[in-house]
């Protein structure tokens, strides 16, 4: 039926049509601001309904790229703009094309100036992260990837918090760095292979010795999107000045572009320095879990809190992918869209009592619960998902990556099961000193019961954090025989360049 | 019939949590007490189908978590152990559902409370009929998330929800050796379902595992992580700090989660795992180890606590350190036979206790009560049953189970066997005392409330005295009727394949040989606890304020719970919370911050400054400077060719 459907273009750019419409709008403000906010909401959600048709025609069990598009660009260089997705890329534009209308919904009254340039900044970066995962050519991939940084940069440092340049300066300037670094190595690949086609990359073969260099280079790149430690301290900061729908886009889905990137690049491409590297990775990913969890215990501040427990989860996912597993990378893949929706619903709870209260510190809450009983439903079922409790969707990525933690050694699943117990105690902390106790102010008494509208942000995230976590099978097959072909090529790797030697 | 067990209760609590939000209580109370109702008339069909027709079955729900060879399944086994928590769940559950439909009948929030109930019961359910280690996990947690949610149920009280989150936490760390075991037996064996781990256990018996860089014995290794677990859960010695603190909750949650079911979970997974441990003697050491010291601490605590729920905590505490010893010594039928009755009594007494406190205006402190016993008879009869099971006389469910697990304990013939059997002696004698302790400073002597209260004390009503009588029932046949299955001659029959016992473990045999003395021991012991309890508190009155004057150092270390709490205070949560903020100060903000952005981006500002006070305007400046450039340009390259 759609088979001659150039399915993942009309995807990618249906959200700039909605740019162009936004920018037709005209009449006083109260106008633009109201039809901007629809049109943004309505086009987001037309694209997440043209998205689920990937999803009806998806078939896990065909290897390779599904829904394929090349034509030339530049036809004598070996680049062309071609898209495609497997089981890896899918899921996460399912992920991006969901978040962006549940996030412009969030933003419904909490963003009353420049509402149109604030719409169109949420469009463009719907596209560009679609595109993101949609690229096939590495050069799309690159522009994309950086393309998202200008729309997330302008978000925060204009309807930010009051340090929002600083916040955004940083957030650009450590993203920028890695960056530069990676488009070097980019540089390096596409002279050696002649191509930047990311299939033929894939089984290109680079060098022993060249492998180490690419790879640190787009570690670098790739660590500060994850975030990892220590190239993480931008990420607290962009999360406390963004608005809510901003932190809900990035900890959904920005933070997710790094852990792909590891998946789509380092393991199939350079697989021997995967492996050389994982001990590094490791050790890493255990100091993200243990340091900021403990400083997440410290904090004061609900988004910084919630920020640096996203830095500890993500902290799974790296483990996850350099076990080099199939339950690893599996269990790396289902943490992150796990965390993806968690995060933003967890994000989210705070936006819903900012907006009342004006405030994110913990100190000046206590007794949440007792004004607000659905909001609190909805925050303690997202506080257990984020500590791991099964029957969520956030114990099966945490489950597969402890299984191929341990197959790589012991000793990393031991450090990373201590995430278990300290999650849990920041977190229900947290709910404890918000929700719990007495009724602290009349300002606390005073405060809303959660609107429809915000039900309608709540609800699709708690009913797919549950089917993820009681039916995980529904994702875990649509990504199987994808991870499969990762390591199989990881591991044909490393066996071409072990006979040449 | 036999999956609508488990999920009526999930019916029942969706659908009250569903009421909840309109305030609409007493139908979210008739729904939630006849899904359970149903569940245990359900419960004792499959009990007569299970157990006493021999008929396991296993029901495939769905695919869980499947990647690559690791498979986890929803899956419902049913089998004699699990036919037996089965009674033991749904019908205490179900009792305690009736039981507070009474004694909540002024809270508010009545809807929401037997929402958590039936959830708890639900995510218990889960537990018990698991299939694989995965799905066992998933009721232990969610069990788990229920006590959490019905400690913190007041959760407008400060101590309430602390307490709440230190059940959880705590939990956590057990729950942390828990999940590394799961990964340890996924190891081993390839396979983390029951029956795959249960054939290939033999074969493993001798195989090693390189855990933390060291070839261990890979059956120890897996046996004694999961323990971790179970220590956890079951408030085993250093992981109990929470049980007593869960007091916080209402006393129906006290009696359902932290008496007859919850805390059994512990050993219910030892005795489940019995074909595995039993080829790991030394986690079986220490399993009985654990237990014994357990059973002996809580005890000694229990005698000195005021709090009268506490003092019941603190026995159930001990009561399953029992548990736990028996299945150390590989007498697993001894252990779910004292789960049986313990589940019974202890309920009953937790609900008696209820019982007083609604009686008392919500007075928990014993130095507050006395003098009641005239006006709240049934209560008081009930308490007596309770305390007379738990002590364990002769005929009462506690005399039957808890000998057996002495006896047992004796005839293993072990060091670890004679140390639990000896410890085990001595905590009941003071089970017996403090029994009768709490009994006499309860309901008898002078009143010690205010007139005030005593003018409102009044016997329960009928919802609430009924339960009682039910679980009085047990409390006092359950024993004497389980016997013969249970560890009796039908033993072998009963048990079936779900426990096993290796020929070379012969305590449970020779337990019912053992010399007359040992038999007649505890019935001694316990009857002069009493005696001394009645001497002590009725007769000679002042003697325990002169013991404890006399051995005060000895009394704050038993009052003070052997000083757990401050310990773990001052070794884990006041350090975490310390080093996360210096983490926070000084490595993020000084150190990262300092030395990356903000350190780079001030260079540069330093930089650009010191380049823009260059261009000064004045020619002589640029004169001089070109003077020096020359001068170094022709110094370079006169020390690099002129030499030549």
């Amino acid at each position: 039926m759609i088979g001659n459907w150039p399915l993942l273009t009309i995807i990618t750019f249906l959200p700039m049509i909605g740019v162009l419409f936004l920018l037709m709008i005209r009449g006083d403000d109260d106008v633009v601001a109201r039809n901007a906010r629809h049109v943004a909401l309505w086009v987001s959600g037309f694209t997440f309904v043209v998205s689920l048709a990937l999803v009806l025609n998806f078939d896990p069990q065909a290897p390779g790229y599904q829904f394929e598009e090349r034509s030339d660009w530049l036809p004598g260089a070996g680049i062309s703009y071609h898209l495609g997705v497997d089981g890896i890329s899918m899921p996460f534009i399912l992920l991006s094309t969901l978040l962006s209308p549940l996030a412009i919904l969030a933003s419904w009254k909490a963003i009353t100036v420049r509402v149109r340039e604030y719409m169109i900044a949420f469009l463009v970066l719907e596209t560009m992260m679609i595109g993101m995962f949609a690229s096939l050519d590495m050069l799309m991939f690159y522009l994309f990837f950086e393309g998202v940084l200008i729309p997330m940069f302008i978000i925060i440092g204009v309807w930010g918090g009051a340090r929002r340049v600083y916040a955004a300066f940083k957030f650009f300037l450590y993203t920028l760095l890695g960056s530069v670094l990676m488009l070097v190595c980019m540089l390096a690949m596409y002279i050696d292979a002649g191509t930047t086609d990311i299939p033929m990359l894939t089984s290109h073969g680079f060098a022993a010795g060249m492998q180490t260099w690419l790879f640190l280079g787009f570690l670098a790149s790739f660590a500060v999107k994850v975030p990892m430690w220590p190239v993480h301290t931008w990420l607290p900061d962009a999360h406390v000045e963004a608005p809510t729908a901003g932190s809900m886009i990035l900890a959904g889905v920005l933070l997710k572009m790094g852990g792909y990137g590891f998946i789509r690049f380092s393991l199939p491409m350079f697989p021997l320095a995967s492996e050389f590297f994982a001990p590094l990775i490791f050790a890493l990913s255990i100091i993200a879990i243990v340091y900021t969890s403990l400083v997440a215990l410290a904090q004061s501040d609900m988004k910084k809190l919630i920020a640096y427990s996203s830095v500890a989860h993500m902290g799974f996912v790296t483990i996850g992918i350099f076990t080099l597993t199939e339950q690893g990378v599996a269990g790396a893949m289902f943490q992150m869209i796990s965390h993806g929706l968690v995060s933003a619903a967890l994000f989210f709870c705070v936006g819903v009592v900012y907006d009342r209260l004006h405030t994110r510190d913990i100190g000046a809450y206590g007794g949440v619960a007792a004004v607000m009983p659905r909001y609190a439903v909805f925050f303690m079922f997202m506080m257990l998902a984020s500590v791991g409790l099964p029957g969520t969707s956030g114990f099966v990525g945490e489950m597969l990556v402890l299984v191929g933690a341990w197959k790589a050694s012991s000793w990393v699943a031991l450090f990373t099961a201590t995430g278990l117990v300290l999650g849990a105690t920041y977190m229900l902390w947290l709910y404890r000193r918000v929700m719990f106790g007495k009724v602290v102010s009349a300002e606390v008494e005073a405060m809303e019961r959660i609107s429809r509208r915000e039900v309608l942000i709540f609800a699709p995230l708690t009913l797919l954090v549950l089917w993820f976590g009681i039916y995980p099978a529904s994702l875990l097959d649509v990504m199987a025989s994808s991870i499969q072909i990762i390591l199989d090529s990881a591991a044909a790797g490393g066996a071409i360049v072990i006979a040449g030697r | 019939m036999y999956a609508s067990i488990v999920f009526l209760p999930l019916i029942g609590s969706l659908i009250a949590g569903w009421l909840s939000l309109g305030n609409r209580d007493r139908a979210a109370e008739l729904i939630t007490c006849g899904c359970m109702l149903l569940s245990l008339l359900f419960s004792i069909i499959a009990f007569a189908q299970v157990a006493i027709d021999g008929q396991p079955i296993t029901i495939d729900l769905a695919r869980w978590i499947v990647s690559g060879d690791f498979e986890a399944m929803w899956r419902l086994r049913f089998d004699t152990l699990t036919a037996v928590m089965l009674i033991v769940v749904t019908g205490v559950s179900s009792m305690v559902h009736i039981y507070s439909v009474g004694y909540m009948s002024h809270d508010n929030a009545r809807a929401r409370f037997m929402a958590y109930l039936s959830l708890f019961t639900f995510a218990m359910l889960m537990l018990v009929t698991a299939d694989n280690l995965v799905q066992l996990f998933f009721g232990w947690e969610g069990v788990g998330v229920a006590s959490y949610l019905l400690i913190g149920f007041w959760y407008k009280k400060d101590s309430a929800h602390s307490a709440a989150m230190k059940a959880f936490v705590v939990n956590r760390v057990g729950d942390f050796g828990f999940a590394l075991g799961i990964l340890a037996v996924y190891q081993i064996f390839g396979s983390i379902q029951f029956d795959e781990i249960f054939t290939n256990a033999a074969v493993m018996a001798n195989t090693e595992i390189n855990f933390l860089g060291g070839a261990l014995p890979a059956l120890e290794v897996a046996g004694i992580l999961l323990f971790i677990g179970a220590m956890g859960k079951s408030a085993q010695l250093g992981l109990h700090t929470w049980l007593p603190d869960a007091m916080e909750g209402p006393t129906p949650v006290s009696a359902l989660i932290h008496a007859a079911t919850m805390v059994t979970a512990g050993v219910f997974m030892v005795c489940r795992l019995s074909p595995m441990l039993e080829y790991a003697p030394l986690s079986l050491d220490i399993i009985t180890i654990v237990g014994a010291l357990t059973a002996i601490f809580a005890a000694t605590v229990g005698f000195t606590q005021f709090d009268i729920k506490r003092v019941i905590a603190y026995s159930t505490c001990s009561q399953l350190g029992y548990m736990f010893f028996a299945a150390g010594v590989s007498a697993y039928p001894a252990a779910m036979f004292h789960l049986t009755t313990h589940a019974f009594f202890k309920a009953l007494l937790f609900l008696g206790a209820g019982s007083v406190i609604h009686a008392m205006s919500d007075e928990q402190d014993l130095r507050n009560m006395g003098g009641i016993w005239r006006k709240v008879p049934v209560t008081y009869a009930m308490m007596w049953i309770g305390s007379l099971a738990l002590a364990g006389f002769p005929f009462f469910a506690g005399f039957y189970s808890k000998d057996m697990i002495l006896e047992a304990a004796y005839a293993a013939h072990t060091g670890v066997g004679s140390l639990a059997f000896w410890l085990g002696c001595a905590a009941a004698f003071l089970t017996a005392f403090y029994s009768w302790r709490l009994l006499i400073m309860a309901f008898h002597g002078k009143p010690r409330a205010s007139a005030e209260v005593m003018s409102h004390v009044h016997e329960s009503p009928l919802v609430m005295t009924l339960p009682l009588l039910v679980l009085s029932i047990g409390a006092v046949f359950s024993g004497w009727l389980g016997y013969e299955l249970f560890v009796g001659a039908g033993m072998d029959r009963f048990w079936g394949d779900s426990i096993l016992i290796l020929p070379i473990h012969t305590a449970m045999e020779h337990a019912h040989h053992v010399p007359t003395w040992v038999k007649l021991l505890p019935v001694v012991l316990a009857t002069s606890g009493v005696v001394l309890a009645v001497l002590c508190y009725s007769v000679w009155t002042g003697v325990p304020a002169a013991t404890v004057r006399a051995f005060r150092p000895i009394h704050a270390f038993f009052y003070n719970k052997w000083y757990f709490d401050e310990l773990y205070d001052a070794i884990f949560v006041r350090p975490a919370v310390r080093i996360g903020a210096f983490l926070w100060h000084k490595g993020d903000r000084d150190t990262i911050d300092g030395l990356g952005p903000d350190g780079l981006s001030g260079l540069v500002v330093r930089v650009s400054a010191a380049a823009a006070r260059l261009q000064s305007g004045f020619v002589f400046h640029y004169a001089f400077a070109m003077l020096i450039g020359v001068v170094a340009l022709v110094t370079w390259y006169y020390l690099r060719f002129g030499g030549m």
